[in-house]
């Protein structure tokens, strides 16, 4: 067989493979999906239950089975809202109202993200900056690490607070405080995803710059930075869901009167958990989107870079 | 006697690399490993000089020192009268190491020209040289691919580009075909040394193969392990233009004899 032939069968035998992969994958993810519901169904069953006999009693019904099935799962306000309940809220606040209402799904993803974005952009910048000092300075490895590593410790509910009030008293309030946290938590994976790829090149790529008498700076930008990149996708990965929790967390303890954040407070003020687990889904939703957007980005990058080869 | 002839006509050539009673003891957990001891080594203008010697014995040590990647602890070396360290900074070496060593996101191109960004020359001349260089080791064309497109073979020549793109006058190699097969290193060998004849440049090459170093050398420095010593100094006064038959010939085998019973000496007290 000649050289091209074989590529060619190669070739369609990829295809017959990614196909199939592609394919199962579809399948597993539906199995999964269809799995995740049907768990749900029976928890908001048993979740439901006691709460509707007690109605039910106060109201001398006795409904037979497939009806209280039917009410359980179609409470005002349950335990754990149905799938369906969840789906028509979303519908109702997410496609019938407009984005510029104040209770569009919209409107709260829209503030949540901006401050997330913000917030994402300087921790990742941030993180960038500290681990090339890190990278540069031992000094800076020995007295910084420790310092970043403990910041990751403290619980960020506890500390959220603090940044709101201490910023408000200083007259910095709306989006920015909110960013804050989210770079708090953004910058830590990129900080220590970039001090691993920093000093990642190997040691005779290293050696090469040394024989052309290269000067930090260019070593750094010609070899270093590039040799970080793909850690620096996998931790932006990880620090833009971070920096989505950090961007919710923050609108928790403001009484926030918009966002993710404050849809879910004020659900839980009134018991309305169906509005809790619509913001739940939509945040979920929002965050797979983002990490897919990194990773849109990622294969664009390293396809031009000639590093990710098929 | 030829021989003579070719041995004082080199001896009379400009010393390009001196190397004087240098030692290199590296200082490990277990203790002081000495390295290198008591090295003297003359390089001329011109030569090419291979080292050889069984692993652990100091030859790549001996070329990381002379490319200033290493500190003596004892002794002196002067690469055109000037330190190892002032010899790097003026870039008057090129490099070739046991790996192609390219970066894999640049292209074949930007790799060769990666010596000449950092030394800061001009698109145009950057250009023209990196256009030269591959036409040297037969890759033009090659330009826009990337390393992993190539063969092993291929990225090695893109190297040897790279080292002689900053236009050196002295190359120094570091078993630049140890990862190859038979047939690509026998071929790559005489590709190696048409460029050498074409260049004049100074060569000193850093091997395990007893055919290869014959092949390709005018002097074979042959090493003994811990510490790494010079045991044996062999003039390969072989014509300057060979091809692999050579190797046949009786004057060949001899010297490869030679050599093999250095390594095998060096060897001896071990067993």
């Amino acid at each position: 067989m000649s050289a091209a032939a074989a590529t060619v069968a190669d070739g369609a035998a990829a295809t017959g493979v990614v196909g199939r992969i592609l394919a199962s994958r579809f399948v597993a993810v539906t199995v999964v999906a269809v799995a995740i519901i049907a768990v749900w169904y029976v928890g908001a069953l048993l979740l439901n239950t006691p709460g509707e006999r007690e109605a039910d009693a106060r109201a001398h019904l006795q409904p037979g089975f497939s009806e209280f099935v039917q009410r359980a799962w179609n409470q005002s306000r349950p335990v754990l809202p149905s799938p369906h309940q969840v789906g028509v809220e979303l519908y109702k606040s997410v496609i019938l109202l407009p984005p510029t209402s104040k209770r569009s799904l919209v409107y709260h993803a829209w503030v949540t993200l901006s401050s997330t974005v913000v917030g994402f952009a300087i921790g990742t910048l941030l993180g960038i900056l500290l681990a090339a000092a890190i990278v540069h300075a031992r000094t800076l490895d020995r007295s910084l690490m420790p310092w970043i590593v403990s910041s990751q410790t403290v619980p960020i509910l506890a500390i959220a607070p603090m940044i709101i009030v201490v910023l408000a008293a200083i007259n910095i309030t709306g989006l920015l405080p909110k960013a804050i946290i989210s770079t708090y938590l953004s910058f830590f994976p990129v900080t220590v995803g970039m001090v691993k790829g920093l000093r990642s090149p190997d040691p005779m790529h290293v050696d090469i710059m040394h024989t052309y008498n290269a000067s930090r700076w260019q070593v750094f930008w010609k070899l270093r930075l590039p040799s970080a990149l793909p850690f620096l996708f996998v931790s932006m990965k990880v620090a833009v869901a971070a920096s989505l929790v950090g961007a919710i967390v923050g609108e928790l303890p403001t009484g926030a009167v918009a966002g993710l954040g404050a849809r879910l407070l004020t659900g839980s003020y009134y018991g309305q958990t169906v509005q809790m687990w619509a913001a739940l889904v939509v945040a979920s939703l929002l965050a797979g989107a983002l990490v897919g957007s990194v990773g849109i980005v990622q294969r664009i990058v390293l396809a031009r870079m000639g590093i990710a080869r098929r | 006697m030829t021989a003579q002839g070719t041995a004082s006509a080199s001896r009379s050539a400009a010393t390009v690399i001196a190397i004087e009673h240098l030692s290199l003891t590296f200082t490990t957990a277990d203790g002081a490993v000495p390295a290198l001891a008591e090295i003297d080594l003359e390089v001329r203008r011109g030569e090419f000089v291979s080292l050889i010697g069984p692993s652990g014995c100091g030859k790549t040590t001996l070329l990381r020192l002379i490319a200033d990647l290493e500190q003596p602890t004892a002794g002196s070396i002067t690469i055109n009268g000037v330190s190892p360290r002032e010899a790097r900074m003026k870039r008057s070496y090129g490099y070739v190491f046991q790996a192609p060593a390219l970066y894999p996101w640049r292209n074949i191109a930007r790799n060769v020209a990666l010596p000449l960004e950092v030394m800061g020359l001009a698109r145009a001349e950057r250009d023209r040289r990196v256009a030269a260089n591959l036409e040297l080791v037969n890759l033009t064309g090659f330009e826009r691919k990337f390393p992993w497109q190539l063969s092993g073979g291929m990225q090695q020549r893109v190297s040897i580009a790279r080292a002689l793109v900053v236009e050196p006058d002295l190359l120094l190699m570091d078993e630049p075909f140890g990862a190859l097969d038979e047939i690509v290193r026998d071929h790559l060998n005489e590709q190696l040394l048409a460029l050498w004849e074409k260049t004049d440049k100074t060569v000193v090459f850093v091997t395990h193969s007893i055919p290869e170093a014959v092949f390709l050398s005018t002097r074979i420095v042959v090493m003994t392990p811990r510490p790494g010593k010079i045991y044996d100094v062999i003039d390969c006064d072989l014509p300057r233009l060979r091809n692999l038959d050579i190797r046949e010939t009786p004057e060949f085998l001899k010297i490869a004899h030679r050599v093999r019973q250095g390594l095998r000496a060096g060897h001896s007290y071990e067993d």
